[in-house]
């Protein structure tokens, strides 16, 4: 039998707090009394120090465990939440996830359905080239405060690897249909969605085009509705999958949770999450449609296969959502988003202005974290360096890169610091050292005083470092997360 | 091979401005007025200086670039000025240059000024300033509390010292400084403290509190040197004069390759056992009359006492709590408020401690004048953070 395409593997990231929609409705009731209908549960929420590209670079390490990144010829980010409109975000992406240069990057845009249609052109692409193809997707949604928006949406990422062998679900068809329904938009240059009245989005557009969409696609794949073991329908409104479901003749069991209650709806990144999350539990031979929706609509038909069963069950939607902490800070959230102007103080007046030239000299280093290891002595530190900071010896070529984000750091010491400007103090930093060698002075991410210790193992993440405000550039480098305690 | 420094320069005067919250003056008068002191003190004239060093570490905020603005404010005329900056060891870096200036016989006398103009940022604390434009990529975009904290952290991890015991020890070290600090008329905070108000201040950087961090200073000091034959033909009968000097800066050992626990620094180790191979001393607690540490912190102070083998590694907690270093203790230290409250203008600092070691061994300190007369004194000039730190340690004598 021909070697199909489909998944290879799959990576999800959801930030750890989970912001209590209680809260937030707490601070609009006297304003807007019918938030209340649906102040129920939690969303994620995406810390100071992330947004699009972090989360995605979190997704794609968490999908390319044990991968040789080597091998991969595409990298597509789908994301209507991008930091840059000119600088591709995917090749940020790229340079922390220490792929080679010679990778082709994408960001794909414009649509809640930019990553179906990306899954899809990636699946057409590694039919043509027998290579794999990372599709990666992330939202850090942004809703003005007392929209029902702000409390349905969700900030996440999820990533999945497609192409050829050994694959966990092969792709038994897509299908696409394209129909400028404006049920909601944002202008190029604007932050913040414009939407249309709820209950004719549902109605004519997400019940009518899915429905008709879906019966129309699976009769074209050859499969019977009532065949959909998995109906993946990224839609939060109560209700619209159940109809949907009944109007394209799927089985209502077959409907997918939406992860609308826990994580709340993650936009462009929000199919791939719920495909992640369904891949965890799914067992050899079912079928999962996977639908998009935004001015039309994708569907992607998959079926598992034995290689699902045979593989280490990976579960990273399962674990963020047991590992969600919950927050009422509602304040904190707003001004995390930019929409709270607190009096910050000079020190977060500091000068952030970023040398292109030096940012493009040090690229490795600083977006890949990538040290260097003296091949004569085995020694490792970060940053590389030509001299050996053990030997003193000055030969020159004797080193060679060592890649470091993947490695689990140890905390030597570290401080809780008042003084220091953060926009989320206090600001936790100190020393670690690398499992199989290296040391270096680090800021800890998503830290708490419970979870920070000398001795605590980390690992080490990509993160915003810093906002040069006056130019609008925003600076990445990689943190420490102390790793939580097992259970 | 080398000989070192030790009694071939004489100090023929020294000066040092009010330290404090000068709203009144800038740098230049506060060059001037430190300057004015240390020239009426050398009993010389301007054109009498050969060359002359400035320190000064935050330039940008303060006097700019160059050796110019020392030479404009004090009229050095057709000398050569250079500017040193070596974070806060700065101001022994600045002394250095004209000591060997002498010893060298380029110059028969020669002027060392260090100033900091800090109260021109608008708040409290240090300024916060670049690091380069590589390190600011990736370094860390912490405060010098949050730095020095670390050490506290790894120092009570390496002895295993209880936070309180901890606590309670550096709450000494602020309290001995604020009562020296009170009887010193240049200082910048001259009220005396009580242990409770230490321990129950808020919290920096944990485990460090608002006392156990020093002032944030206007001020400037200075030094005038040359040979010791020079000094006594200018009529000068007692003599303070140089008995070692050293300086060390890291070389990222201790930042990036994991073989440093965090609980000292090195390099004050280092220039520490430079420092008394070049006086010849050998039981540096019995033969030294005095310290001038750089307690930027409390925990700085007590750890130095132990990189300076004062006090045995892991009990210099204890010895800080048996009174060792106060004012009436075997081996004081801060006679003058030190950093903690004579303050702590960077680039002025270590001239500051060599101005009262000087004024302490020629018995002219004072309501604070240490008895007996002391005959030898220390000061320890610390630069950067315990992971990447320049020490300088400099002891002067009488000849």
């Amino acid at each position: 039998m021909a070697e199909e395409a489909g998944i290879l593997a799959f990576g999800a990231y959801v930030p750890q707090r989970r912001l209590q929609r209680a809260a937030i409705f707490a601070a609009h009731a006297w304003f807007a009394p019918a938030l209340g209908n649906v102040a129920h549960g939690e969303r994620a929420i995406a810390d100071w120090d992330e947004d699009s590209i972090t989360m995605a670079v979190e997704a794609g390490r968490d999908c390319l465990g044990g991968i040789n990144r080597a091998t991969i010829a595409s990298l597509s980010l789908a994301s209507t939440t991008l930091p840059f409109a000119d600088r591709q975000n995917a090749g940020i992406v790229k340079e922390a996830l220490n792929l080679p240069d010679a990778v082709g990057v994408l960001d794909v845009t414009g649509s809640q359905r930019a990553a179906t249609s990306a899954l899809i052109q990636a699946l057409q692409a590694t039919a043509a080239t027998r290579r794999p193809q990372l599709c990666l997707a992330a939202e850090r949604r942004q809703a003005r405060p007392a929209s029902e928006a702000e409390l349905l949406q969700g900030d996440a990422a999820a990533a999945v690897l497609v192409g050829h062998g050994d694959v966990i679900a092969r792709l038994r068809g897509s299908h696409s249909v394209s129909i400028d329904f404006v049920d909601h938009f944002r202008a190029a240059g604007e932050t913040l969605d414009y939407a249309w009245e709820s209950r004719w989005i549902r109605d004519e557009g997400q019940i009518a085009i899915l429905g008709k969409t879906i019966a129309e696609g699976l009769k074209a794949f050859g499969v019977k509705p009532g065949e959909i073991d998995r109906l993946l329908i990224p839609i939060p409104h109560r209700g619209v999958a159940d109809a949907v479901a009944r109007t394209a003749g799927c089985r209502a069991e077959s409907i997918a949770d939406n992860l609308a209650a826990t994580i709340g709806d993650s936009g462009a990144a929000h199919p791939l999450l719920m495909l992640a999350h369904a891949l965890g539990t799914a067992r050899a031979r079912e079928r999962l449609l996977l639908v998009g929706f935004g001015q039309g609509c994708d569907l992607l038909l998959f079926e598992t296969t034995a290689a699902i069963a045979r593989t280490p069950r990976r579960t990273p939607v399962a674990e963020a959502l047991a590992h969600g902490q919950p927050d009422e800070n509602y304040l904190r959230f707003l001004f995390h988003r930019g929409l709270l102007g607190l009096e910050r103080g000079m020190r977060a007046e500091a000068e952030q202005k970023q040398p292109g030239t030096t940012l493009y000299r040090h690229r490795r280093a600083v977006l890949g974290l990538v040290g260097s290891r003296d091949t004569r002595t085995g020694a490792v530190q970060y940053p590389p360096a030509e001299i050996s900071v053990h030997t003193g010896e000055a030969t020159a070529g004797t080193h060679e890169d060592y890649p470091l984000a993947d490695r689990p750091g140890r905390i030597v010491s570290y401080t809780t610091d008042r003084l220091a400007y953060s926009p989320s103090p206090p600001l936790f930093y100190g020393v670690i050292d690398f499992e199989g060698g290296g040391r270096m002075s680090v800021e800890f991410a998503d830290a708490g005083s419970e979870s920070i210790a000398v001795g605590r193992t980390c690992r080490m993440m990509f993160r915003i470092k810093a906002v040069d405000e006056l130019r609008h550039f925003t600076k990445y480098f990689w943190k420490a997360a102390p790793v939580r305690r097992p259970a | 091979m080398a000989t070192g420094i030790r009694d071939r320069v004489a100090i023929l005067g020294m000066g040092c401005a009010r330290f404090g919250e000068r709203w009144d003056a800038g740098a230049e008068q506060l060059m001037v007025e430190a300057y004015s002191e240390a020239l009426a003190d050398a009993g010389i004239g301007t054109p009498q200086i050969e060359a002359a060093w400035l320190s000064v570490a935050f330039d940008a905020i303060n006097i700019g670039p160059s050796g110019i603005p020392l030479a404009t404010a004090l009229r050095l005329k057709d000398i050569g000025v250079t500017k040193v900056e070596n974070y806060c060891a700065s101001g022994t870096e600045a002394f250095r240059g004209a000591v060997y200036a002498v010893a060298a016989g380029a110059a028969d006398i020669a002027l060392a000024l260090g100033v900091e103009k800090l109260k021109d940022t608008g708040y409290a604390g240090l300024p916060v300033r670049s690091r380069g434009t590589t390190l600011d990529m990736i370094g860390v975009s912490g405060s010098a509390p949050g730095n020095f904290a670390q050490l506290a952290a790894a120092y009570s991890a390496e002895h295993r010292v209880q936070r309180a015991d901890l606590k309670r020890a550096m709450a000494h070290v602020s309290v001995k400084s604020h009562a020296n600090g009170a009887k010193n008329p240049k200082a910048h905070l001259r009220k005396p403290i009580d242990l409770d108000t230490v321990l129950n201040a808020p919290i920096i950087a944990e485990p460090l509190g608002l006392y156990d961090c020093c002032g944030v200073s206007d001020g400037a000091a200075c030094a005038i040197v040359t040979t010791p034959e020079i000094a006594r033909a200018l009529g000068k009968r007692e003599l303070v004069t140089v008995k070692a000097l050293q300086v060390v800066a890291s070389n990222g050992w201790e930042s990036q390759a994991s073989e440093w626990n965090g609980s000292y620094l090195h390099t004050t180790r280092v220039a520490a056992t430079r420092a008394y191979a070049e006086a010849g001393i050998t039981r540096p607690r019995e033969q030294l009359s005095l310290l001038e540490v750089h307690d930027c912190f409390s925990i700085t102070e007590l750890v130095t006492m132990e990189d300076l083998y004062i006090s045995e590694v892991g009990r210099g907690w204890t010895d800080v709590l048996d009174g060792t270093f106060d004012a009436d203790g075997a081996l004081p230290c801060q006679l003058d408020g030190g950093l903690k409250c004579f303050g702590h203008p960077i680039g002025a600092s270590g001239l500051r401690m060599l101005y009262e070691n000087y004024l302490q061994l020629l018995g002219r300190a004072g309501p604070r004048q240490r008895r007996p007369a002391p005959t030898l004194g220390l000061s320890h000039n610390l630069g950067g953070m315990p992971t990447q730190s320049v020490s300088a340690v400099a002891i002067i004598g009488l000849a």
